[in-house]
């Protein structure tokens, strides 16, 4: 049996500090991640697309070098490649690793499990050729692979990001089709305050814009009704602006109206949740220094709330700070002085953050799809079979599994527990929270039993 | 006739490798991500679904949706989370089974 003072799960910007920060302070840790090269998805595969591919990524892309090369230093047992399956109180960390279960003892855990993109749900995608907009960004930073023919769907900054970086592969997008209306910049302007102490956001979110305009890539808003067509792929995308029918012929559809915690690690062991009017959808209840209602369980970056990357950053070592503080490695009074200019910088990174929620809120379509929309993808449950759950008399998510297995195929939930909620909540005359959420139980990702099978016998390590 | 593929692949040089993915032989390059390299070999569906049998194909890439499952090593798993072996062979998982009950 592996110990360490401190296991932190995901190496993402918040992971990789986190680890950084915990070794400078004399913690053993042990990060876990189920890549095989660290970077979470925002940085994913620098260490390697920073060559071929830097200038089209971008400055932002390439900072992540700078936590990576952190991670080589003692105290940091990097586990790459290593899939986290169950965590238990105490605590006790399953993972797999290379066809071979393992387990790792810890005092304090950081969960580091950053984002996920919020479902959006729209007739037709479920059909091949419709991906995330993050799944292409995926594609380009660790395999330089592109879609030659796409339409960007949906809304926010991580859509003029990829469509920027297209740009520059040069492979520009046919279209951006966004869903945010004119009134949505204006509802946010009572923001702009606050986000021009942001300034470097927005300046950088203008030059995105322009990249994409000089290269003329035509960009569409206020669209509604958006839907992919196609009988076994994706052909085109249609939508509505202002009662005009459009569309759009194209092979790939990339998908996006913003990022939601990944919360299933967090779930799995009973952190209490809450309801974000401001982000919807739940986000942990965590204190200032990413500590939860869970004793010894601190969550740090995307997965606690959305800031970004440059704020997890920040949120990682605060969190560290904490854990070292609580092993006796620091004193409270270093752990507050070590962390003052760190909370002065995330609060600065968050600052724009209000704005942007305001600026680009979900697509309304797809929080509240039409009947015949597939929510949950992996068991093919629609919305109107859900919206009919509820006049059945059920009443949250849980109970919704039992009417047609919604949220039980392999994906476990993760995108479509968020809908499903919505759709509840709505159909009941019900709060979000009042609705719930699924019940996240181990194992959160599959395990076989030959992986099992080939563990370490634990009682032989603990005779050693 | 082989379709261009809806994937743009920018220069690599890595070494290519073998691989059959439901019979027909690709060359994909070692090491690359699996469902990546697959998607710019011309892929168009990973497998179907075990509920409708409707085609399915990668959609989140960072091994969240399940989506690119596929059978190799005689295990069903996500293209998305494997790298690209020499000699892999890869098949649509439950094809086989539908096939059987269809029989």
């Amino acid at each position: 049996m592996q110990r360490c003072d401190l296991a932190i799960i995901g190496a993402g910007p918040a992971g990789m500090a986190a680890a950084a920060e915990a070794a400078q302070k004399g913690l053993s840790v042990t990060l876990l991640d189920e890549q095989n090269r660290p970077g979470g998805q925002i940085y994913r595969e620098v260490d390697r697309a920073a060559g071929p591919r830097g200038a089209i990524l971008g400055q932002e892309y390439l900072h992540g070098m700078t936590l990576t090369e952190n991670l080589c230093q003692p105290g940091i047992n990097h586990l790459s490649g290593a899939v986290v399956w169950a965590i238990e109180d105490g605590f006790r960390i399953s993972f797999t690793q290379k066809g071979r279960a393992g387990q790792v003892d810890a005092e304090r855990i950081i969960l580091a499990t950053g984002a996920l993109e919020r479902t959006m749900p729209v007739p037709g995608w479920t059909l091949p050729g419709v991906m995330t907009a993050g799944a292409a960004q995926i594609l380009l930073k660790q395999s330089g692979v592109l879609p030659r023919r796409a339409v960007l769907a949906g809304c926010g900054p991580l859509l003029y990001l990829i469509a920027a970086q297209m740009v520059r592969a040069g492979t520009p997008p046919l279209a951006l089709v966004e869903t945010q209306t004119a009134a949505s910049p204006l509802a946010a302007a009572r923001h702009l305050p606050g986000a021009l102490r942001g300034w470097r956001y927005l300046a950088k979110g203008l030059k995105m814009l322009a990249e994409i305009k000089r290269a003329g890539v035509p960009r569409y808003t206020g669209a509604t009704g958006i839907a992919v067509a196609g009988s076994t792929h994706a052909e085109a995308v249609t939508f509505r602006i202002k009662g005009q029918e459009h569309r759009i012929a194209c092979d790939t559809v990339l998908l996006h109206h913003g990022v939601v915690p990944n919360t299933q690690a967090a779930r799995s062991i009973n952190v209490p949740h809450v309801w974000s009017e401001a982000q919807q959808c739940f986000v942990p209840e965590t204190g200032a220094w990413g500590e939860t209602g869970k004793d010894g369980v601190l969550i740090a970056g995307d997965g606690a709330g959305i800031s970004g990357a440059m704020a997890a950053e920040f949120a990682g070592r605060i969190a560290a700070l904490k854990a070292a503080e609580e092993l006796g490695r620091i004193t409270a009074p270093e752990r507050d002085r070590l962390a003052a200019p760190l909370f002065s910088q995330h609060s600065r990174e968050t600052a724009v953050r209000p704005f942007l929620d305001a600026a680009y809120p979900p697509y309304a379509d797809a929080l509240q799809p039409a009947d015949s929309t597939i929510v949950c993808r992996c068991e093919e449950v629609t919305a109107g079979d859900i919206r009919s759950y509820a006049r059945l008399g059920c009443l949250g998510p849980n109970q919704a599994k039992a009417f047609g297995r919604a949220g039980m195929g392999p994906c476990q939930g993760r995108y479509c527990g968020l809908t499903v909620t919505a759709l509840l909540a709505e159909a009941n005359g019900q709060t979000p929270e009042e609705t719930g959420y699924y019940r996240i139980r181990p194992p959160i990702k599959p395990v076989t039993l030959g992986e099992l099978a080939a563990m370490e016998d634990p009682s032989a390590n603990a005779a050693e | 006739m082989k379709t261009v593929s809806p994937f743009l692949e920018l220069a690599d040089d890595a070494p290519r490798v073998r691989v059959w993915f439901d019979g027909q032989p690709l060359d994909l390059p070692a090491g690359a991500n699996l469902a990546a390299a697959l998607l710019a070999a011309g892929v168009q569906v990973f497998r179907h679904t075990p509920v409708s049998g409707a085609a399915r194909a990668p959609f989140c890439m960072m091994g969240a949706c399940f989506e690119c499952l596929v059978e190799t090593g005689g295990r069903v798993q996500q293209a998305c989370m494997l790298e690209v072996e020499d000699g892999m062979r890869i098949a649509r998982p439950y094809d086989a089974e539908a096939n059987d009950a269809a029989l």
